[in-house]
C-alpha cells in the first residue's frame, strides 16, 4: 500500500473545508456543515470548519450557526483568491498537525481541484462527488457515489488512511436554517507563505449573471428536443418565476450556459417543480432532478425514459404545448399582464 | 526551446450507453459494451494538436489499460500525435485515484521532460475527476483544472487557462511544466488523418510498459495500492412518480397541466 500520513488510531474530528469567494461562503459549505453536524452528533465528534482567505473572519460565526463547534481561520494575502498551491500547503499542514478523522469539501470546481491535490499530498483516499454520506457500523465514513450514470449506487470507504476525504455535490443535502444561538470556538492559525508558495496567478476574473440553479424552487429544463431554441423556455421560466436548466447535450451544443447544466456532470437540484422539455431522460440527467417534488415531462417520443420519472407526462411536441401553456399562464395573470 | 512536448493522457473506456445492469446479480455487465477513447480525453488531444499547430513540437500519448488499448492509441496517433506509451500490467488494475495518479505520473517521468500534461476532466467510467490533480502532485508541478480554453506563452514558459466557476470565470497563469485538465465538449475533436492512418496503425512508435519495466513496486499499484474500497453496490432507488399521462390537443394538454401544477406557481 501507499503509506498513509497517519492512521485511524491517531485521528479524530470531522473537518469541513469552508469554501468562500469574495467573502461569501459557497452554499455547499453550509450544506456540508449541516450534514457534518448530523454525523458528528451520531458519533460524538467535533465539527471543525477550516476557513482560508483574506479578511474572511466574519464567516466564522456563519459556520458556527450552521453547525461548526470550532472554526480555524487562516488569513493571508496569498489566500485572498483561491489557487491550488498555497491552499494545498496551508490545509495539508493543518491536517498533518491536527489529524482529523475526516475532511469534507464541496464538489465545486475549486473544491475538486483542492481535494484531488490534497488527497495525494496527504497520501489518503478520496471519494469524489458523493451524493450522500453516512457512517457504517464501525464508524467509517461511507461516501455514496453513482456509478456509470446507470443507476448504480456504490458505497466507498477508506479503511486505513486518514483523513477520510470526500467531496460532495452541491445541492444533495438540504440547507438548514441554522441556529443563531449556537456557540463555537474561533481560532486563528499562523500562516507562513512566501511568493514561492504561490506560482499560479489569477490574471483575470469575471462574474457571470447566472442564477444559482441549485437553489431554484422552479426549473424549466431543456434538452436535445428543444433544438437550440431556448427562447420559449426562458419565456415560460419568466412567467412562473423559474430558472432555466439544461442537459449536458444542450450545454455541449452551446444552447445554454454550463452554469445551467443539470445532472451527473452538472448540478444536482431539488426544486419544487421541474418542467422538463425535450429531454430523453438518461440516468446521467435524472440524478440531477430526482429530488424534485413534482416533475413534468414533455417529449414527442412516447418511449422516452423521462416519462418513467415524471409525475405529469405529455407526449407531444414541446413547441406545440409550451405556447399554449404560456397563453394559459398569461390568461391567469402571470407575467403581470 | 523547439516547440512544446505535450503528454496527453488517454483512457480507453467501455461505451457507457452499452454497459447494462444485470438484474439478477445487480452488477455492471460490461461484456457487451464496445470500447472507445474517453470523450473528454479527445478534447484534451484536440487541444494538444491545436497547440502543436501553433507552436510546433510533439505529442506523446500515455495510457494505462489492457493490451487492446494499443489500437486506440494508434488512432490517436492517426489524429496527429507522434508517439504513444501504454502502461499495461495486471498490477495496475483495480486502482483508485491514489495509485492511478502515481502510476501515470511515473509514466510521464519515463517518457521524459515535457512542458504540458493534458487530461480530460474525468473518465466516463470512473468519473472521479481527481486523477489530473493527483498526477500534478506526484510530479510536483502546478495544475489548472477544468479549463475551457488554453493558451501557451512559450518564450515566457507560461500557460494560461480559463476556468468556469459557479458565478463567474477566471484566467489562471501558471509556469510550465503544468498539468491541465480540460472540460468536456470545449472543442470538436478532429477526424483521423487518413494519410497518417496506415503508418499509425503499423509503424508508429508505441511503447508498452509493464510495472517492472518502470521499476514500480506492485504494492503501490492497483488494488493493493488503493486507499479506498467499495463497501457496497446497489441499484439506485427510483422515487415513485405519479406518471399521469395528459392527452388531447395542445390546448387541452396545457390546460390539464396547469390545473395540476398551479399550486407550485406563484400568481
Amino acid at each position: 500500500m501507499i503509506e498513509p500520513s497517519y492512521r485511524a488510531d491517531d485521528a479524530s474530528g470531522l473537518w469541513v473545508f469552508l469554501e468562500q469567494r469574495d467573502g461569501l461562503l459557497e452554499p455547499v459549505s453550509l450544506e456540508l456543515l449541516a450534514k457534518a453536524r448530523e454525523i458528528a452528533d451520531e458519533s460524538q465528534q467535533v465539527v471543525t470548519g477550516v476557513l482560508l482567505g483574506q479578511e474572511v473572519s466574519h464567516l466564522a460565526q456563519v459556520a458556527v450557526v450552521h453547525g461548526a463547534d470550532e472554526v480555524l481561520i487562516a488569513e493571508h494575502p496569498l489566500l485572498e483568491l483561491y489557487t491550488t498551491p498555497p491552499y494545498t500547503k496551508v490545509v495539508a499542514e493543518l491536517v498533518l498537525a491536527r489529524r482529523p478523522d475526516s475532511l469534507l469539501l464541496g464538489a465545486t470546481a475549486n473544491g475538486r481541484d483542492l481535494a484531488g491535490r490534497l488527497a495525494v499530498r496527504l497520501r489518503t483516499g478520496l471519494t469524489a462527488d458523493c451524493t450522500d454520506l453516512a457512517l457504517d457500523a464501525g464508524g467509517l465514513l461511507v461516501g455514496e457515489v453513482t456509478g456509470f450514470g446507470s443507476g448504480i449506487l456504490a458505497g466507498i470507504v477508506c479503511p486505513e488512511h486518514r483523513p477520510q476525504m470526500a467531496t460532495v455535490r452541491p445541492g444533495v443535502f438540504p440547507r438548514a436554517a441554522g441556529d443563531q444561538w449556537r456557540k463555537g470556538r474561533v481560532s486563528r492559525v499562523k500562516v507562513s507563505l512566501t511568493a514561492d508558495d504561490s506560482p499560479v496567478r489569477v490574471i483575470r476574473r469575471s462574474a457571470s449573471q447566472g442564477d444559482d440553479i441549485t437553489a431554484a424552487e422552479r426549473l424549466v429544463i431543456g434538452g436535445r428536443g428543444v433544438h437550440g431554441d431556448f427562447k420559449i423556455l426562458h419565456e415560460l421560466a419568466r412567467l412562473v418565476s423559474a430558472e432555466v436548466g439544461a442537459t449536458r447535450v444542450a450545454v455541449d451544443e452551446g444552447w445554454a450556459d454550463r452554469e445551467a447544466q443539470i445532472g451527473q456532470t452538472g448540478y444536482v437540484t431539488r426544486p419544487k417543480l421541474a418542467i422538463v422539455c425535450g429531454v430523453s431522460g438518461a440516468m446521467q440527467f435524472t440524478v440531477g432532478i430526482q429530488d424534485a417534488d413534482t416533475i413534468v415531462a414533455i417529449n414527442s417520443d412516447p418511449e422516452a425514459p423521462i416519462f418513467e420519472s415524471a409525475d405529469y407526462c405529455i407526449v407531444d411536441d414541446v413547441f406545440r404545448v409550451l405556447p399554449r401553456l404560456i397563453e394559459a399562464l398569461k390568461a391567469r395573470g402571470n407575467g403581470g399582464e | 526551446m523547439s516547440g512544446l512536448h505535450t503528454v496527453v493522457c488517454l483512457k480507453v473506456v467501455p461505451k457507457s450507453e452499452e454497459v447494462t445492469i444485470n438484474d439478477e446479480t445487480r452488477t455492471l455487465d460490461r461484456s457487451k459494451a464496445r470500447s472507445e477513447i474517453n470523450g473528454p480525453d479527445l478534447n484534451a488531444l484536440e487541444t494538444a494538436l491545436e497547440l502543436k499547430e501553433a507552436h510546433g513540437g510533439r505529442i506523446s500519448l500515455l495510457s494505462m489499460g489492457p493490451p487492446f488499448a494499443e489500437q486506440y492509441l494508434r488512432l490517436g496517433i492517426a489524429m496527429g500525435a507522434d508517439a504513444a506509451f501504454l502502461m499495461s500490467d495486471r498490477a495496475f488494475g483495480g486502482a483508485d485515484t491514489l495509485p492511478t495518479s502515481y502510476a501515470l505520473a511515473e509514466g510521464v517521468r519515463a517518457i521524459g521532460p515535457c512542458d504540458l500534461v493534458l487530461c480530460g476532466e474525468e473518465s466516463s467510467d470512473g468519473a472521479t475527476g481527481q486523477v489530473p490533480q493527483g498526477i500534478a502532485e506526484w510530479l510536483d508541478v502546478s495544475q489548472i483544472t477544468y479549463a475551457t480554453r488554453l493558451q501557451v506563452l512559450p518564450r515566457k514558459r507560461l500557460v494560461r487557462g480559463r476556468r468556469e466557476l459557479r458565478g463567474g470565470s477566471e484566467v489562471l497563469e501558471s509556469p510550465l511544466p503544468c498539468v491541465v485538465s480540460l472540460k468536456v465538449g470545449i472543442n470538436e475533436p478532429r477526424f483521423l488523418d487518413f494519410e497518417r492512418l496506415e503508418w499509425a496503425m503499423h509503424e508508429a512508435p508505441v511503447t508498452v510498459w509493464t510495472a517492472a519495466d518502470l521499476g514500480l513496486d506492485p504494492e503501490r499499484l492497483g488494488l493493493p495500492g488503493s486507499a479506498t474500497t467499495v463497501a457496497s453496490v446497489e441499484m439506485a432507488p427510483t422515487a415513485e412518480r405519479r406518471r399521469e399521462f395528459l392527452s388531447g390537443t395542445p390546448e387541452e394538454e396545457a390546460r390539464q397541466l396547469l390545473e395540476r401544477i398551479k399550486q407550485w406557481i406563484p400568481a
